[in-house]
């Protein structure tokens, strides 16, 4: 064992861990903002709106993520710089870069886990909270904004965090689209200096960290959580 | 658009120059190397929750830190670190045993440590079934005489399964989907399969929408086959809704 690369590889190790954290953030934010979407979609939409967002779950969770990451990286990259225009735009800079792809990817590839758990969660409301904010005049937007989304969110707080937890050990996937991720650098640090489980092990280490992060912001939040016992 | 379409045909067709026969052989390859890992998997998982349930000391400390591990690491570290270090080890040892070094056979090593991964996740799901038998039952059995190898096959197995199968039909997907991980040490699955067919034709969008479209396939026959097995072993129990 010996780490005295570490001395000379650090700033490529923060820069994976920023990478890494990033690609998480954006995933997650987003992919639960569309994750809300989806949720009512299947618990309270039309026939249609019900089917699509079914199906949707149903594909993202029922292919690989590396699947989806290539899909859009190779198949979509490729048929992009079709468009017309589109070299010339103001966006091209970040459309071609790796990266760009595979926040989208993760991004839709969670919101369908995150679909389920909060559909779940949206049925597990108990009746008699939303039938008296029926009975107190609210509006169904307001119903749903003040009383039956909170609600939910509170419920499945705890596994969010598992599923946030989940998504931070599914990043390192991006690799394989040329992203700087910690992932990566360890990588880099095998090809340059021949070491196999040292960078492997200082990467885990990070990991292990930021899971801990998560578990700790989580118990934080679950503790804000009225209960009456 | 005719030909577009008599295009896409082509390239999906069984038989070369068509890639349809490649992304199939990987397809199968993928549901083998899933088979087995989750075989290999069953059998971890049985020891490891037997052994946490066994009361021995040193046993659950050691299988603690077995499911811990495993399951806090990303898949992906754990596939290509085992990878290495498993074949770096199964080397050494046939060097201080003066043997000539091997060459692993890229199937074993992508089943041995998938299976090796699933089986931290199968002790938690048999160890959590086996705890919901009601102990009832199980003193039954010891009442009636019955030895332990005769008890496991007669009572907890059948006892277990309902329980533990939701679990296990999970694992059964998402192993179906870690197998892809694999391409990326190098074994030739469908995930590999079809970035070939994609980077020597260009037509990656085709490839990878049929690739993502024959993964769905499998989960959606899986659920259906998980759906039977789980009737059949859930019969004579009373429904609840």
């Amino acid at each position: 064992m010996s780490f005295t690369w570490i001395s000379s590889y650090w700033p490529l190790l923060l820069t994976g861990a920023w990478q890494t954290v990033s690609l998480l953030v954006i995933s997650v934010v987003f992919g639960f903002i569309i994750a809300i979407g989806l949720a009512f979609a299947q618990v309270s939409g039309g026939r249609l709106t019900r089917l699509l967002a079914r199906g949707y779950c149903t594909f993202f969770r029922g292919t690989p993520l590396l699947i989806q990451l290539w899909l859009l990286y190779y198949g979509v990259g490729s048929l992009l710089p079709m468009i017309p225009g589109i070299r010339q735009s103001l966006f091209w800079p970040i459309l071609r870069e790796g990266f760009f792809f595979a926040a989208v990817s993760f991004t839709l590839n969670y919101a369908a886990y995150e679909a389920e758990v909060l559909r779940g969660a949206l049925l597990a409301v108990p009746k008699g909270e939303l039938e008296a904010g029926r009975a107190f005049g609210l509006s169904p937007w307001k119903l749903t904004r003040r009383i039956w989304l909170p609600r939910a969110i509170r419920i499945a707080l705890p596994t969010i965090a598992g599923e946030i937890v989940m998504q931070l050990k599914a990043t390192p996937l991006a690799f394989t689209v040329t992203v700087m991720d910690l992932y990566a650098v360890a990588n880099k640090v095998r090809q340059d200096t021949l070491l196999v489980y040292e960078p492997l092990l200082v990467v885990t280490l990070f990991y292990l960290a930021l899971t801990a992060v998560i578990a700790r912001v989580f118990r934080g939040l679950e503790a804000q959580v009225p209960v009456r016992r | 658009m005719a030909t577009t379409q008599q295009g896409i045909l082509d390239l999906l067709s069984p038989y070369p120059p068509g890639w349809g026969g490649v992304l199939l052989a990987g397809a199968v390859s993928t549901v083998a190397i899933s088979a087995c890992a989750f075989a290999v998997g069953l059998l971890l998982g049985t020891g490891g929750a037997l052994g946490k349930l066994s009361g021995n000391r040193a046993l659950r400390l050691l299988l603690d830190f077995y499911t811990t591990v495993i399951r806090a690491v990303p898949e992906l570290i754990l596939i290509v670190g085992l990878y290495y270090a498993g074949t770096d080890g199964l080397n050494r040892l046939l060097a201080a045993l003066d043997l000539p070094p091997v060459n692993v056979n890229g199937f074993v090593a992508a089943i041995t440590v998938l299976g090796f991964v699933q089986g931290a996740y199968m002790t938690e799901v048999l160890r959590g079934a086996i705890l919901a038998i009601p102990t009832g039952q199980i003193e039954a059995a010891k009442a009636f005489g019955m030895g332990p190898m005769l008890r496991f096959r007669r009572v907890l197995l059948p006892a277990l399964l309902p329980n533990a199968l939701p679990g296990l039909a999970n694992l059964w997907m998402s192993i179906t989907k870690d197998s892809a991980l694999v391409a990326v040490v190098g074994y030739q699955e469908l995930a590999l399969a079809t970035r070939l067919a994609g980077a020597s034709t260009k037509h990656y969008f085709v490839f990878f929408l049929a690739s993502a479209l024959l993964y769905l396939a499998i989960t959606l026959v899986s659920n259906v086959a998980f759906k039977l097995i789980e009737g059949r072993v859930r019969r004579g129990q009373p429904r609840l809704a």
